[in-house]
């Protein structure tokens, strides 16, 4: 017990820090699912892609010597904003070529769509790095070492901090956005009926695509984030998060802009708690590979008791 | 020159032939009502004016520019309110917001504000409801919300589909007597009722459609005698 007590500030600090990964690109599957109605299965190769958007932009400022100009502070600016616009306009070009043409076709036919999108950009990344660089592993340099102890067993990377800060800031911005500018209105109105929206003047095609936009960009400044906290990336880097990030809006919410920053938190949370303390409780009958299996065993209760997640909006709606 | 006109339009549901060649006018300053029974195109004639349907062949013209075949969102930039059957209010958006959705094609924010308190005006109740959900209202308050909204962006001709549907006696009196307000404060309307009574008390001329086909086209108040609309619209024997 002494072991666990210990431990628990530091399962905290990785917790949040993956959790708010999860979060960011929770909202990206969110936003898109809240207007169309549709899980954007690719939203885990956007990812991936703003990973790799971000990273080489990242590579290309340190080759160039521009990254000492710039401070650290800098470059992770212009590389997130690098990563987070490149990825926001893939969001809307994949919109255009992949989901607009099917969208008065039956629910499962961009569901396909999605998936082959997923294939395709794994691959597109696949040869684009593997000619680049003759390989397609690439580490993203490290921008900020060092952290801060507070006591001797917690130490907290100051790449977290400054993850978790930029997370925050993001979605605050989303908040307000959503919640105050017209825009952000008209998208929550397309969300609920896209017929009675394009009655008012507002340009449903239009919406969706900055929800793309929006959504993609999101799932960008993660994968740049998520590669300069954890290094190692590849272009399969999003399968498994996205899948945990899909999980992370459903408890949330689907379709909850909260609900996925929640439920992204809480699952990292989680996450971080099973693959730390599973084996010391169980005297290591179970070890930490069953942190997915405890995370998913989470989800499924919430589901079972409250099928619409944390902070979803129930089924049924007064007409 | 009529406000709204409508020549020869045809329109389809897919291998339907929703509307067989509709011709109406709405004039500056009226109120026209179409009245039918369910299925008859009614719904359809407004849908094919917005922009919601696309209708196929003939002319849809608004103070003599055409509007056939443009898509609803640039039909309501032209200031063309549809207030659709169902009233059709975003539940999950609060009454402000609502009414700031009604008014999306206006540019300023002063316009907006000024539009809100003409409203909130002619709607006391809703002025109270402002911050609440639209979904919370009762049905007809949503009514009123919905009228509310399209009137929000100032428009030069108001399409009401329905707006006594479901709604208590009480109210409906209410609702037309609101309709009939707005027109003496100059909104020009196309009311479409299958409340075929009030709607032709309050209308200066009618028509009547059928399958489709516009088969009665009159003052209201001669409609009103009419041997047909007595019997079938009007319920007299």
């Amino acid at each position: 017990m002494r072991e666990i007590a210990q431990m628990f500030p530091q399962v905290v600090v990785d917790g949040l820090t993956l959790g708010f990964v999860y979060a960011l690109v929770a909202l990206g599957y969110t936003m898109i699912y809240g207007v169309l109605e549709f899980i954007n299965f690719a939203h885990s190769e956007v990812f991936m892609f703003g990973a790799f958007a971000g990273t080489e932009v990242l590579l290309a400022l340190k080759a160039s010597g521009l990254m000492a100009t710039f401070t650290p502070v800098g470059s992770l600016f212009v590389s997130l904003l690098a990563g987070t616009v490149l990825t926001g306009l893939l969001g809307v070009v994949m919109e255009k070529i992949a989901y607009r043409p099917l969208r008065s076709a039956p629910r499962l036919v961009p569901l396909i769509s999605a998936i082959g999108v997923s294939f395709f950009l794994q691959d597109a990344v696949r040869l684009v790095e593997g000619l680049w660089h003759n390989a397609f592993y690439v580490s993203a340099p490290t921008l900020f070492a060092g952290g801060w102890s507070p006591s001797p067993t917690v130490r907290i990377p100051t790449k977290s901090m400054i993850l978790i800060l930029v997370c925050l800031g993001i979605m605050l911005g989303l908040s307000l956005f959503v919640g105050r500018t017209k825009l952000g209105k008209a998208l929550r109105a397309v969300a609920q009926d896209q017929a009675t929206s394009s009655l008012m003047g507002i340009n449903v095609d239009r919406i969706i695509s900055l929800t793309f936009l929006i959504g993609a960009g999101l799932g960008g400044a993660a994968g740049t984030l998520f590669s300069l906290q954890y290094t190692l990336i590849h272009p399969y880097v999003g399968f498994i998060l996205g899948i945990k990030a899909f999980t992370a809006a459903v408890f949330g919410g689907i379709g909850s802009i909260p609900g996925a920053m929640v439920g992204g938190v809480l699952l990292g949370v989680f996450e971080a708690f099973a693959s730390a303390f599973l084996g010391p409780l169980t005297h290591g009958a179970f070890g930490a590979e069953y942190k997915d299996v405890f995370a998913f065993i989470i989800l499924i209760l919430v589901l079972i008791f409250k099928p619409s997640g944390l902070l979803g909006q129930s089924a049924t709606e007064k007409a | 020159m009529a406000v709204l006109e409508l020549e020869n339009v045809h329109a389809y549901y897919g291998m339907i032939h929703a509307l067989k060649g509709v011709s109406l006018a709405v004039g500056e300053g009226e109120i026209v009502t179409l009245i039918g029974s369910n299925g008859a195109g009614k719904s359809t004639t407004l849908k094919a004016i917005s922009g919601l349907v696309r209708p196929r062949d003939g002319r849809i013209s608004l103070e003599g520019r055409p509007i056939g075949g443009l898509k609803a969102h640039e039909i309501a930039e032209k200031r063309v309110a549809h207030c659709p059957e169902g009233r059709k209010i975003f539940p999950r958006l609060s009454v402000r917001e609502n009414l700031e959705m009604g008014a999306f094609v206006c540019r300023s924010t002063a316009e907006v504000k000024q539009s809100l308190e003409k409203v909130t005006e002619l709607f006391p109740r809703l002025r109270e409801r402002l911050g609440q959900k639209g979904g919370t209202l009762s049905g007809g308050e949503q009514q009123m919300l919905a009228i509310a909204r399209a009137l929000m962006m100032q428009p030069r001709i108001l399409l009401l589909d329905e707006p006594s549907m479901g709604l208590a006696p009480v109210l409906v009196e209410q609702i037309f007597q609101i309709i009939q307000n707005l027109n003496r404060a100059g909104t020009t309307i196309l009311l479409v009722e299958q409340n075929a009574l009030q709607a032709l008390q309050v209308a200066h001329r009618g028509y009547v459609i059928q399958t489709g086909n516009i088969v009665l086209a009159d003052k209201a108040a001669h409609l009103r005698q009419n041997e047909m609309v007595r019997r079938v619209y009007l319920g007299e024997s």
